[in-house]
C-alpha cells in the first residue's frame, strides 16, 4: 500500500496546506461591508491570479481520482508480487512501437495547445485530429500485443503477472478511450470554429494536459512491468 | 461585531454579474425526471436512497426475527440469513448513507449555501443519478437470480464470497461487484460536481471560512470519497475477474468441496487491505456531513454562534485526512505483525483528539444558549449522546489487545451501530425536519416528531445497549442460531428476544416520520421563508421552495453563517447577506424581516 500512501500523503499535504493557507489568521466572525476583500473566487490561476475555468478545476480534480485508482493497481501489483507463484511475463516489443506513438500523440496535441495559445487554427486543427489518430493506434496497438501474449501462451488467467499486465493495460486503455470522446467533441469543435476562441483555447489545453497525464501514466506502467 | 467600523455607504452595489446559461427545460420529461436542476435530482437522490434503505431495514427485522425468536419462524434459513446480513450492512452503508448526505443533502445544499444558481456541471449531475438508480437496480436484481443475493457479509471477503458454501456465489456476488463498480462511477460524476462547486462557484463574499460547516463536512467528504472509492473499484474489479475468468489476485490455492480448485497463490489479505482503505473512509465519507449539518442544526436552535468555529474546520480537514491512514485497524484479527497493529492503533486514537473537538465543541455550543427545543434540535442533541457513546467504545476496539476478544461478538456490532448507524440517522432526521419547510414551504407535524424521535432514540438504546453485555460475554456476530452452549448464559435468550422487540417498536416509529413527510406536504403549517430565522442562503431565497437558479440576484455574502444574537444588533440572527449598515437596522422595523 506504499505506493498509494505516498501518493495520499501528498495530495493531502497539499490539500491541507493549501486550506491553511486559505483559512489561517482570518476572523471569519467579523463582518465586512467589502465583499470584494475577502477571497470567495476559488482557486486561482498562478501566472494570471485570474479564478481557473471550471472544467479545468475539475479536470484536476478527476485526474487526482485517477491517480488514486491507478497508485491502488500499482499497489496491489507491488503486494501481489512478493507471493512466490509470481512468474513475470516478457513485453512484447509491440509495447514499445505503442509506447513511441502515445508519445507523438502526445507531441501532437502539444502542438495543437501551443498554436491555439497562437490562434493559428490551422495547425491546431491539424495537431489535435493528428493526435487523436494516433492515440486510436495505439489503443490498436495494445490490443495487438494482448493477442500476441495470448497465442504465445500468457493468458490472463495463467499467472497473477499476467493477469494484472492485462487488466492494467485494459484500465488505462478505457482511459484513453473516455478522453476521446471528450477529443471528439473539441475536435468536432475545433472544425466548427471560425477562429480560435478562448473556448477552443481551453478544450485544446484539457485535451492536451489528459493525454500527457496519460502518458506519464503509462510510461510508469510500463517500467514497472518492465523491472518486475 | 461592535467593533466593527463601517458607515452608510459602505453598502457595495451588486456586481454586474454575467448572466450564466441555465438549463432550462422544455418538457414535463425534462423538468420532473430528467432534470439537471440539483434540487430535483437531491430529491432523486434521498427517495431513492431512502426506498432501498426501508428494505435494508426489513431485512434487519428479518435478522432479529431470526435472532430473538430462533425457532418460531420457519421462513428464515441459514443461507437467507447470511444474504441479509450482507444485504443490509452493504446497503445501509452505501446504498442509502452514502447516496443520502451527498448526493441528497449535498445536491440540494451546496449551490443553496454557496450562494451558486445550480451545480457546475449540471448535465453530469443528472447522469450521476441515473448511474445510481441503475446501481440500486442491479443490487435489487441480484436478491431474483438464482442462487440469491450474495452472503458474503458485507466485507465480500474472499475466499469465502465466491466458493462454495456461501449463499449467491454465482449471480449474487457478480451483480453485487457490478453494482459496487456502478455506484462509484455514478458517485464520481456526482463528486467533481460537489467539489468544483465548492471551490470555484461561490458567490462574492463566501471565503472558505465563511461557509457554513455543512458544507465544510460535505466538501471534506466528497474529498475522502472520491480518492476513497477507487479502492472498492479496484477489489471490486479483481475480485470480478477472479469469479469470471479465473485470475488468481485473492484466491489461494485450495481444497473446496474435496476438489483442488483452479486459483493459485492469491493472497486474501490483500483484499481486506484495499477494502479497509476504502471502507474506513467510509466511515467519515458518512460522518463528515453528520457533523456539519449537526453544527449548523445546534447553533440555529440554540441561537448560538457555533463554538470555535476554525476549530471545527480544522477538525474536519484533520478527520479527512487522517482518515486514510487507519484502515488496519479494522485487520486486527488477521494476524498483522504487532508493530503494524501497534503503528494502527496510535493512529486510531489520534483521530479522537480532532473528534473530541467537535464533542466539546457542540456541548460548548449549547452551553447558556437560548435552546429551542425544537423536533430538528432534539434529534441534533440525540445524536451527540449516541456518537458520544459510540465514539467511547471505539477507543476500546482501536487497541488490539482489547480488539482481539471482543471483534467477533457484539460489541463490535453495538459499536459500530451506534456511531455509524444511529447517529447519523439521527442526523439525517435532524436534516430533514430542518430543511423541510425549505424544500416543500410546510412544517412538519411537532407532535409526530416528537413521537418519532423518543421511539428512535430510546428504542435506539434499547437495541444497542445491550449488545455490549452480549458481546462481554462472548456471543460471537453473524451467527445464524447459537443452539445449547456452555458459555452463553440464559438470560442472553431473553435479552435477544428483548433487543427484537425494540427494534420493531423502533422500526414502527418510523411510520410516524413517512406519515409525517407524507401528510405534512399536504396538510402542514405554511411556514413561510425563514421558519427558523437562520443566517445562511438556503433561508433568503425570494421564493419557498426555491424555484430553477436558486437566487434572483446572487447574494453578496458580508459575514460568516453564525451571526446569532450579535451584540448591537436588535434581532437576535443577521443573515450573512446583510451588510453591516443594514444590519443595525434589522429589529427595528427598518430591516427586511421574512416572515
Amino acid at each position: 500500500m506504499s505506493y498509494v500512501l505516498i501518493f495520499l500523503a501528498l495530495l493531502m499535504a497539499g490539500l491541507v496546506w493549501w486550506l491553511i493557507k486559505q483559512t489561517i489568521n482570518l476572523q471569519p466572525w467579523t463582518a465586512s461591508a467589502n465583499t470584494e476583500a475577502v477571497r470567495s473566487d476559488g482557486i486561482r490561476s498562478v501566472t494570471r491570479n485570474v479564478p481557473l475555468p471550471r472544467t479545468k478545476v475539475a479536470l484536476g480534480v478527476f485526474l487526482a481520482v485517477v491517480t488514486s485508482l491507478f497508485a491502488l493497481f500499482v499497489s496491489a501489483y507491488a503486494i501481489r508480487m512478493e507471493y512466490g507463484d509470481w512468474r513475470p511475463m516478457p513485453e512484447p516489443t509491440l509495447l514499445w512501437v505503442n509506447t513511441g506513438i502515445l508519445i507523438l500523440s502526445s507531441v501532437f496535441l502539444q502542438m495543437a495547445w501551443n498554436a491555439a495559445k497562437a490562434g493559428n487554427l490551422k495547425t491546431v486543427r491539424f495537431g489535435i485530429a493528428g493526435g487523436g489518430a494516433l492515440a486510436v493506434g495505439f489503443i490498436i496497438g495494445q490490443v495487438l500485443a494482448w493477442f500476441q501474449l495470448t497465442a504465445t501462451g500468457y493468458s490472463i488467467s495463467a499467472n497473477p503477472a499476467n493477469a494484472f499486465f492485462y487488466m492494467i493495460t485494459a484500465v488505462h486503455a478505457l482511459h484513453m478511450a473516455g478522453g476521446l470522446i471528450a477529443l471528439g467533441r473539441t475536435v468536432k469543435r475545433v472544425y466548427g470554429a471560425e477562429e480560435a476562441i478562448p473556448k477552443i483555447q481551453l478544450g485544446v489545453e484539457l485535451c492536451a494536459v489528459y493525454w500527457h497525464y496519460l502518458l506519464a501514466i503509462w510510461v510508469i506502467l510500463f517500467g514497472f512491468m518492465l523491472n518486475t | 461585531m461592535s467593533d466593527v467600523t463601517h458607515d452608510a455607504l459602505d453598502y457595495v452595489p451588486p456586481l454586474e454579474v454575467e448572466e450564466e446559461e441555465l438549463y432550462h427545460a422544455k418538457t414535463w420529461l425534462g423538468k420532473y425526471v430528467f432534470c439537471q436542476d440539483a434540487k430535483v435530482i437531491a430529491i432523486q437522490y434521498s427517495l431513492t436512497a431512502i426506498g432501498i434503505g426501508v428494505v435494508a431495514l426489513v431485512l434487519s427485522l428479518l435478522m432479529r426475527l431470526q435472532l430473538g425468536f430462533p425457532h418460531e419462524f420457519s421462513i428464515i434459513d441459514p443461507s437467507n440469513y447470511l444474504q441479509f446480513v450482507t444485504m443490509h450492512g452493504m446497503i445501509m452503508v452505501i446504498y442509502l448513507l452514502t447516496a443520502l448526505f451527498l448526493g441528497g443533502f449535498g445536491n440540494y445544499l451546496i449551490p443553496l449555501m454557496v450562494g451558486a444558481r445550480d451545480m457546475v456541471f449540471p448535465y453530469v449531475n443528472m447522469i450521476s443519478y441515473w448511474v445510481y438508480l441503475v446501481a440500486v437496480l442491479v443490487l435489487v436484481a441480484s436478491f431474483f437470480v438464482p442462487g440469491g443475493a450474495t452472503g458474503a457479509g458485507w466485507t465480500l471477503y474472499p475466499p469465502q464470497a465466491i466458493s462454495p458454501g456461501t449463499p449467491g456465489i454465482d449471480g449474487g456476488i457478480i451483480l453485487m461487484l457490478v453494482s459496487l463498480a456502478l455506484f462509484i462511477i455514478g458517485f464520481t460524476m456526482g463528486g467533481l460536481n460537489y467539489v468544483v462547486t465548492v471551490l470555484q462557484a461561490r458567490t462574492r463574499g463566501m471565503s472558505l471560512m465563511r461557509m457554513p460547516l455543512t458544507i465544510w463536512g460535505i466538501f471534506m467528504a466528497t474529498v475522502l470519497a472520491l480518492l476513497a472509492f477507487p479502492a472498492l473499484f479496484v477489489s471490486a474489479i479483481m475480485m470480478l475477474l477472479d469469479k469470471l475468468i479465473g485470475t488468481s489476485f485473492f484466491m489461494p490455492a485450495m481444497i473446496s468441496l474435496g476438489e483442488q480448485t483452479s486459483f493459485d497463490g492469491g493472497s486474501p489479505i490483500l483484499f481486506q487491505h484495499l477494502f479497509w482503505f476504502f471502507g474506513h473512509p467510509e466511515v467519515y465519507i458518512v460522518a463528515l456531513p453528520a457533523f456539519g449539518i449537526v453544527s449548523d442544526v445546534l447553533s440555529v436552535h440554540a441561537r448560538k454562534a457555533i463554538f470555535g468555529y476554525r476549530m471545527m474546520v480544522w477538525a474536519i480537514v484533520a478527520i479527512g485526512a487522517l482518515s486514510f491512514i487507519v484502515w488496519a485497524h479494522h485487520m486486527y484479527v488477521s494476524g498483522m505483525n504487532p508493530y503494524f497493529g501497534f503503528f494502527f492503533a496510535t493512529t486510531t486514537l489520534i483521530i479522537a483528539v480532532p473528534t473530541a473537538i467537535k464533542v466539546y465543541n457542540w456541548v460548548l455550543t449549547l452551553w447558556r444558549g437560548n435552546i429551542k427545543l425544537t423536533v430538528p434540535m432534539i434529534f441534533a442533541i440525540g445524536f451527540i449522546f449516541t456518537f458520544i457513546n459510540g465514539g467511547i467504545t471505539g477507543l476500546f476496539l482501536g487497541n488490539v489487545t482489547i480488539d482481539l476478544p471482543l471483534s467477533d461478538t457484539y460489541f463490535v456490532i453495538a459499536h459500530f451501530h451506534m456511531v455509524m448507524a444511529v447517529s447519523p440517522v439521527l442526523v439525517v432526521f435532524a436534516a430533514i425536519y430542518h430543511w423541510y419547510p425549505k424544500i416543500t414551504g410546510k412544517f412538519m407535524d411537532d407532535t409526530l416528531g416528537q413521537w418519532h424521535f423518543w421511539l428512535t432514540f430510546l428504542g435506539s438504546y434499547a437495541i444497542y445497549l445491550p449488545m455490549h453485555y452480549l458481546g462481554f460475554e462472548g456471543i460471537p456476530r453473524r451467527y445464524f442460531a447459537y443452539g445449547e452452549t456452555d458459555f452463553m448464559s440464559a438470560s442472553a435468550a431473553d435479552l435477544n428476544a428483548a433487543i427484537t422487540i425494540a427494534a420493531f417498536v423502533v422500526a414502527f416509529g418510523q411510520l410516524f416520520f413517512f406519515w409525517n413527510l407524507f401528510i405534512s406536504y399536504f396538510r402542514g403549517k405554511e411556514a413561510g421563508g425563514n421558519p427558523w430565522e437562520a443566517t445562511t442562503l438556503e433561508w433568503q431565497t425570494p421564493h419557498t421552495p426555491p424555484r430553477h437558479g436558486n437566487f434572483d440576484d446572487l447574494p453578496l455574502v458580508y459575514r460568516w453563517a453564525y451571526d446569532y444574537s450579535v451584540p448591537g444588533v436588535e434581532q437576535d440572527y443577521v443573515p450573512q447577506n446583510v451588510s453591516p449598515a443594514e444590519a443595525e437596522n434589522l429589529g427595528k422595523g427598518g430591516g427586511e424581516q421574512p416572515t
